[in-house]
């Protein structure tokens, strides 16, 4: 619809014309803000974590092995250029060698989620794989961070 | 008489320059959600009457759904 429209601006004379091709679902699928009577309702990432270890993939297990002890996880992210998600290093990978580069201990492909998915379909979804935690990103692969399935159906602590 | 198809880094971009941002939907969808500061000319109301309410010094950017 939208390059129909931007065709018929341009026959009206408007020369500075743009269509934004992927249009709202693409907007939605990043997560950003909303207007609207809907705008309100909860999505995941406005309950995202983004205090997750994150890691290079040169990085050595063993720099990233302290920070992940430190914080409230037991995994990291290996992130390429950009931030993109590339790789999940769970505790076992992290007590490997800690010359061991990241992107050769990594778990790759992690299955991921759309941040603007409703609170409750993602904890059915985080249930029915069995799984404890989304991770989120947005269309181009970028971390944007975790939700735990505690934070979800109100176990955390 | 042309216009230019472009994705989400180029549409920050055009934003932080004060473009105009329209959604083409119809107005119910618009209610529901639209992009921060979009005003609503449907499709099906775009005309030259319509238009009389963008600013032609400014750039017009135009999105729908899914772009379909």
């Amino acid at each position: 619809m939208s390059p129909r429209a931007a065709c018929r601006l341009a026959t009206l004379g408007f020369e500075q014309v743009y269509d934004y091709m992927p249009s709202k679902v693409d907007w939605m699928a990043r997560g950003l803000p909303l207007e609207g009577e809907n705008a309100g309702q909860p999505r995941a990432v406005d309950i995202a974590r983004t205090d997750v270890v994150t890691c290079g993939l040169h990085e050595p297990l063993g720099a990233v092995h302290d920070r992940v002890t430190s914080s409230p996880y037991g995994f990291a992210f290996v992130l390429g250029p950009d931030g993109v998600l590339l790789g999940r290093l769970r505790k076992a990978s992290l007590e490997q060698d800690p010359d061991t580069r990241a992107q050769d201990a990594m778990e790759p492909g992690p299955s991921t989620t759309r941040p603007d998915t409703p609170p409750d379909k993602l904890l059915a979804k985080l249930h029915g794989a069995d799984l404890t935690t989304a991770v989120l990103t947005d269309p181009e692969g970028r971390l944007l961070g975790i939700v735990r399935r505690a934070d979800l159906d109100g176990t955390a602590i | 008489m042309s216009y230019t198809q472009i994705l989400y880094p180029r549409l920050r971009e055009l934003l932080d320059h004060d473009a105009q941002l329209v959604e083409v939907l119809p107005p119910g969808e618009y209610q529901e959600l639209h992009l921060p500061r979009a005003i609503n000319i449907p499709l099906k109301t775009l005309d030259a009457q319509s238009a009389a309410a963008l600013d032609r010094a400014r750039a017009v950017v135009v999105y729908c759904w899914d772009g379909l």
